[in-house]
């Protein structure tokens, strides 16, 4: 049982931001699988399900995405299984099982800004950007380093121009949080490289994007990227992994994203 | 509040607090084959379906099933029986708490995907753990079940 002592079933995406900024406590209730943990009390929760948020639109450059939509219905439409190779769909693969999945949604994932995402680093790979209420369109980076903190996402929005796409994450067991998770994207000749759950919150690894520019792609190179990464970014400990695993499995995860590539 | 939905086919006004979960409202209007498990969303427990496809109940709000068609168990009665048969014949099942909702996605599954490859029924069950069994004989038991009605 959540503490949600009032509940309110918005008309517009205006009326909940209005709500989030004036009202102590407040909250907007995703699929509410990690709300549900914290135990907060919650004084009036905001749901957007009349909205129509829950949509997932292909446009001639961009694939956009209500921030409603679960995490199953991305894993299995068609037109994101069509795009980036598939990865979009395939980073869901381990989120605990598709019950979960068909709860929990894209707006929850991105508003939460979780360390341990498998969902994030992907759409950061793909140089996404997040609509917001008060905001307006901003870039996922930037939201990700903490601001708009008390906004209304709306949707996400990821452009069509990457061409090659590759996931990987290692894990203890199928469905438990991710080790290390490793996405590369080439977009317009340029390597975008993500790693999150490092354990902290994703990050570009942008000496080795530096590296690869105008680079032919040999398993040579490849390993020296992974190396640079594994170099660039830092690593910590957690129960599920020590910052040196952490440290030597990126090198394995970024050589197999540029090599392996899109499987 | 006051939430009207479809259970098992039929409408249902179902009471409850603002926060109250799913899992618990079912149980506390007798569809007692619903489990609470982990009640954090990890062993699928359980499981029903939400618009027929599988969905936690301890982590869906019961506000959000307003106008939704709800699924359980005792709603399939028939097609669950038919399944425990293989179940049984195969001796997968230990203290069976895991079991209404380990049926709920397999039955599920049946009807959502065709001639599933080994990994495809691997990552569409991975969300219902079993502490007893192992999964061998869950697994040999919807194999041969899906053989035979899939
Ligand atoms: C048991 C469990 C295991 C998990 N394992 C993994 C995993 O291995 N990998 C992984 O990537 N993820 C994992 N997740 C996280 C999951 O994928 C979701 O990212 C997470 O549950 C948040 O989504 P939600 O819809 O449940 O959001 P909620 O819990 O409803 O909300 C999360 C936060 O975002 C706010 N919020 C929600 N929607 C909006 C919006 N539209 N605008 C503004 N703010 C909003 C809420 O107020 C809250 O602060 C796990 C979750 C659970 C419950
Ligand atoms: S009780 Fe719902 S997932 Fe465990
Ligand atoms: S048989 Fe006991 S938990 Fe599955």
């Amino acid at each position: 049982m959540m503490n949600i002592e009032e509940y309110v079933r918005v008309s517009s995406c205006s009326e909940a931001y209005e709500i989030l900024n004036s009202v102590n406590g407040s909250a907007i209730l995703g699929g509410c699988g990690y709300l549900r943990m914290g135990n907060r009390a919650i004084s009036k929760g905001i749901d957007l399900s009349l909205l129509g948020l829950n949509q997932i639109i292909e446009t001639d450059s961009d694939i956009e995405i209500g921030a409603m939509t679960s995490l199953r219905d991305i894993e299995t439409n068609p037109i994101l299984k069509n795009n980036f190779n598939g990865s979009l769909c395939d980073c869901m693969e381990n989120i605990v099982g598709i019950q979960l999945r068909s709860i929990v949604t894209i707006g929850g994932t991105v508003a939460g800004r979780y360390p341990f995402s498998d969902v994030l680093p992907v759409l950061m790979a793909l140089g996404a950007d997040v609509v917001l209420t008060g905001a307006g369109r901003v870039s996922l980076e930037d939201f990700m380093d903490g601001k708009h903190k008390s906004d209304v996402v709306e949707k996400i929005i990821i452009p069509k121009t990457s061409e090659r796409v590759a996931y990987k994450s290692v894990r203890n067991s199928l469905v438990d949080y991710a080790i290390l998770n490793c996405v590369i994207a080439l977009s317009d000749g340029e390597y975008k490289v993500v790693v999150g759950a490092r354990p902290q919150k994703a990050i570009r690894a942008t000496k080795c994007e530096a590296f690869l520019k105008g680079k032919e792609l040999t398993e040579e190179i490849a390993e020296e990227a992974a190396k640079i990464v594994a170099d660039e970014l830092s690593f910590g400990d957690n129960v599920r992994g020590s910052a040196e695993y952490r440290k030597a499995v990126c090198v394995t995860l970024i050589k197999r994203a540029l090599v392996g590539g899109a499987e | 509040m006051k939430v009207d939905t479809s259970i098992n086919g039929r409408a249902m006004t179902l009471e409850c607090e603002n926060g109250e979960f799913l899992a618990g409202a079912l149980r506390r209007y007798g569809f007692l084959s619903v489990k609470e498990g982990c009640d954090t969303g990890s062993c699928g427990l359980c499981t029903i379906w939400l618009n027929g496809k599988p969905a936690l109940s301890c982590c869906l709000l019961t506000a959000r099933v307003e106008g939704q068609e709800i699924t359980t168990i005792e709603g399939m009665q028939e097609e669950a029986e038919e399944f425990a048969h293989f179940m049984v014949a195969e001796g997968a099942e230990q203290c069976g708490f895991c079991s209404p909702g380990f049926a709920m996605t397999v039955l599920a599954m049946k009807r959502e995907l065709t001639n599933p490859t080994d990994d495809e029924v691997k990552n569409y069950m991975a969300g219902n753990l079993c502490r007893c069994s192992g999964y061998v004989g869950q697994t040999r038991a919807l194999m041969k079940y899906l053989e035979v009605h899939g």
